[in-house]
């Protein structure tokens, strides 16, 4: 019966949606890590677009797209903010996962299965385009930086993070992260890949943006959380750049 | 399905209704559930019962507007004498903790619990708060975008967060399944005031004796609050004597440094403990003040660890709501877990230790903790240590207990 495969995978997308937003299971680093990443973003919309972030609701009329969505954790706050989100993830699995927690949670979200080209070849034009720990999984940045600028209408804004390729990055990002913490899978990461600041914002100018802002995302072991660092952008940092205006 | 109020806040005591107020001026819509009317809470006959509001707690108050209509029945902590003796004996100060060896002014405010109740109504009122009174919360069921919250009167409320400040047997924290660990002390805190014939000059008095701390604090005027700990057994006989063999009672233990002494309010008895929750947090639940912990009163610590959680509460969900997190979500009320129960653990287990080692009569017990004392009171890093715990200023402060708004 249709009705009883679509409650098994109800309940397989249930269990997914959980593991995706277990603040203490297997994505814990992206949850300690999001609350400095959300920090970070809000701050620089907020600067960029002129709204003051103390309002409800102060991110409405704003379309903003998400690369890499996973189960939807920068998705669903900037749609609570009251964001036009679409989200979109490779990783086919993640879309009815992300899509089931948002429905529950109450909020509307677009979210597709397919890549930044395939939107940037439909035409899908967005305010902000938020490009979150992807840059160093993809095999051409360069190219690939090109798209998602195309996503971008004229004066949006892109907010690239990754890993500099740095002694200290594979110390922490490779060694501490995927051998001795074991918050990352072993593998996840390809130290080689890594970008370092200086090369991200040249492909970023080269795919016509204008770098306004970077900072570190940096962990601090005796608080145990990130903070936002002006000067530390040795292992994880951020890039905020805009299209120009037309 | 809508929602009806941003977050239910259940308890009408100090720490709820300061909770309210800090959440409100936050920016949440916030609904107030208290299971007595407000004509009880409102009631401004003073009845013996007060606390020692520390610097820290001043300063949130002062930043939530409610400081200025409680200072001027505010009387000043400028010093602290601590001893050690038997009834009848004169008491020594072992310690003194004279308020000019630190930054921040008097180590803490005396103010009557009906000045505060009062000041927290008319501010609750002035923000526009819902003010549901008496209404008593008969379940909670929490889902994935809010949590229900069941009236006993049939209403039913729809929030994202439902913070729980409804005492040391939370019915919300067991419904959620929040054990708590901890032990009683067979001990009973006895609790009341007296009018007396000499000024107190600020001073605060805390005097170990064989039953347990006793502590004598400044009110306004020649008034003093007296908090004393005995055994249950001598506790029940206390309470069954009449006033005057009560207050015979007292000048027994404290002497008569005050002159002529009479009581004034009520006398109050409480249960002794140290419990802390197992957790601060279940789903779209969150403990706060006694419903967190319990801890011993020798300190005069319990508001303000409430106070802390209330402002360290409050920071976090404002800062979650800014960057558009669930507020109900456990990665967000895992934050404030982090940031309090640590400290709450640490402040009940330094009075419990401060308890059994002061609560006996060994002669040698004796000669050691005063030898200790002694050397405690030596060196200045430990007192000024000392000093800022009572104030509420060590570790990671709020904003608001640095007086900013959040």
């Amino acid at each position: 019966m249709q009705g009883a495969v679509d409650e098994r995978e109800v309940a397989k997308f249930e269990a997914m949606a959980a593991e995706w937003w277990d603040p203490e299971g297997k994505f814990r680093p992206l949850h300690m890590l999001n609350p400095c990443r959300l920090d970070y973003i809000t701050g620089q919309i907020s600067a960029h677009f002129a709204r003051a972030p103390r309002a409800a609701g102060w991110l409405a009329g704003l379309r903003i797209l998400d690369i890499g969505c996973g189960g939807g954790l920068l998705c669903e706050p900037m749609a609570r903010l009251g964001a036009d989100v679409v989200g979109v993830d490779a990783a086919e699995r993640n879309i009815p996962v992300a899509r089931l927690h948002a429905e529950r949670a109450g909020l509307a979200i677009d979210y597709r299965h397919g890549t930044a080209e395939g939107l940037a070849a439909a035409g899908e034009r967005f305010d902000v385009v938020l490009n979150m720990e992807v840059v160093e999984h993809v095999p051409d940045p360069a190219a690939y930086l090109a798209a998602c600028a195309g996503l971008l209408r004229p004066g949006g804004l892109m907010i690239t993070s990754t890993i500099n390729r740095t002694a200290r990055s594979f110390a922490l990002a490779i060694v501490g992260a995927e051998y001795v913490l074991r918050w990352l899978p072993r593998g996840t990461h390809d130290w080689r890949r890594f970008i370092t600041p200086q090369e991200l914002g040249a492909m970023l100018q080269a795919a016509g943006l204008g770098p306004v802002d970077r900072k570190g995302f940096v962990f601090d072991p005796l608080r145990w959380s990130w903070t936002i660092s002006d000067r530390d952008l040795a292992v994880n940092y951020v890039i905020a750049a805009e299209r120009p205006a037309a | 399905m809508g929602i009806d109020t941003d977050i239910v806040v259940a308890g009408g005591g100090i720490v709820g209704m300061t909770l309210a107020l800090a959440l409100r001026r936050a920016g949440f819509a916030v609904t107030l559930c208290d299971a007595l009317p407000v004509p009880a809470r409102a009631d401004a006959q003073f009845d013996g019962r007060a606390y020692a509001v520390a610097a820290a707690g001043r300063r949130m108050l002062d930043a939530l507007g409610v400081w200025q209509a409680v200072a001027p029945a505010a009387q000043a902590m400028t010093d602290i004498l601590v001893g050690d003796s038997r009834p009848g004996e004169a008491a020594p100060p072992l310690l003194h903790f004279d308020h000019r060896e630190s930054d921040s002014g008097p180590f803490a405010w005396m103010v009557e619990d009906h000045v505060l109740r009062i000041a927290l109504l008319s501010a609750l009122e002035a923000a526009g708060i819902t003010h549901l009174a008496p209404v008593t919360i008969a379940g909670q069921e929490a889902g994935p975008e809010a949590v229900a919250v069941a009236l006993a009167d049939g209403r039913r409320l729809r929030a994202r967060l439902l913070a729980a400040c409804d005492g040391r047997d939370s019915a919300i924290a067991a419904r959620a399944g929040i054990g708590r660990v901890g032990r009683g002390y067979r001990q009973r805190g006895l609790v009341c005031a007296l009018a007396h014939e000499r000024p107190h000059r600020g001073i605060a008095r805390q005097i170990f004796l064989p039953g347990g701390p006793f502590a004598i604090l400044p009110l306004t005027g020649n008034r003093v609050s007296l908090v004393w700990t005995e055994t249950e057994a001598l506790a029940a006989a206390l309470d069954a004597l009449p006033d005057a063999d009560y207050l015979a009672e007292i000048r027994r233990r404290i002497g008569d440094p005050l002159g002529a002494v009479r009581l004034i309010g009520r006398r109050w008895s409480y249960p002794l403990a140290f419990s802390l929750a197992r957790r601060y947090f279940a789903d779209r639940v969150v403990l706060a003040g006694d419903a967190a912990h319990v801890i011993h009163p020798l300190a005069g610590q319990g508001l303000n660890l409430g106070l802390a959680d209330v402002a360290a509460l409050t920071e976090v969900l404002a800062e979650a709501a800014r960057r558009g997190e669930d507020i109900g979500a456990p990665s967000v009320l895992a934050r404030y877990q982090a940031w309090r129960r640590f400290d709450a653990g640490l402040m009940g287990l330094a009075c419990d230790g401060f308890n059994s080692s002061f609560s006996n009569d060994n002669p040698l017990l004796r000669a050691l903790r005063d030898a200790g004392l002694g050397l405690a009171g030596a060196p200045l890093a430990a007192r000024r240590f000392f000093m800022g715990l009572a104030a509420g200023e060590t570790g990671d402060v709020p904003r608001l207990m640095r007086g900013e708004p959040v």
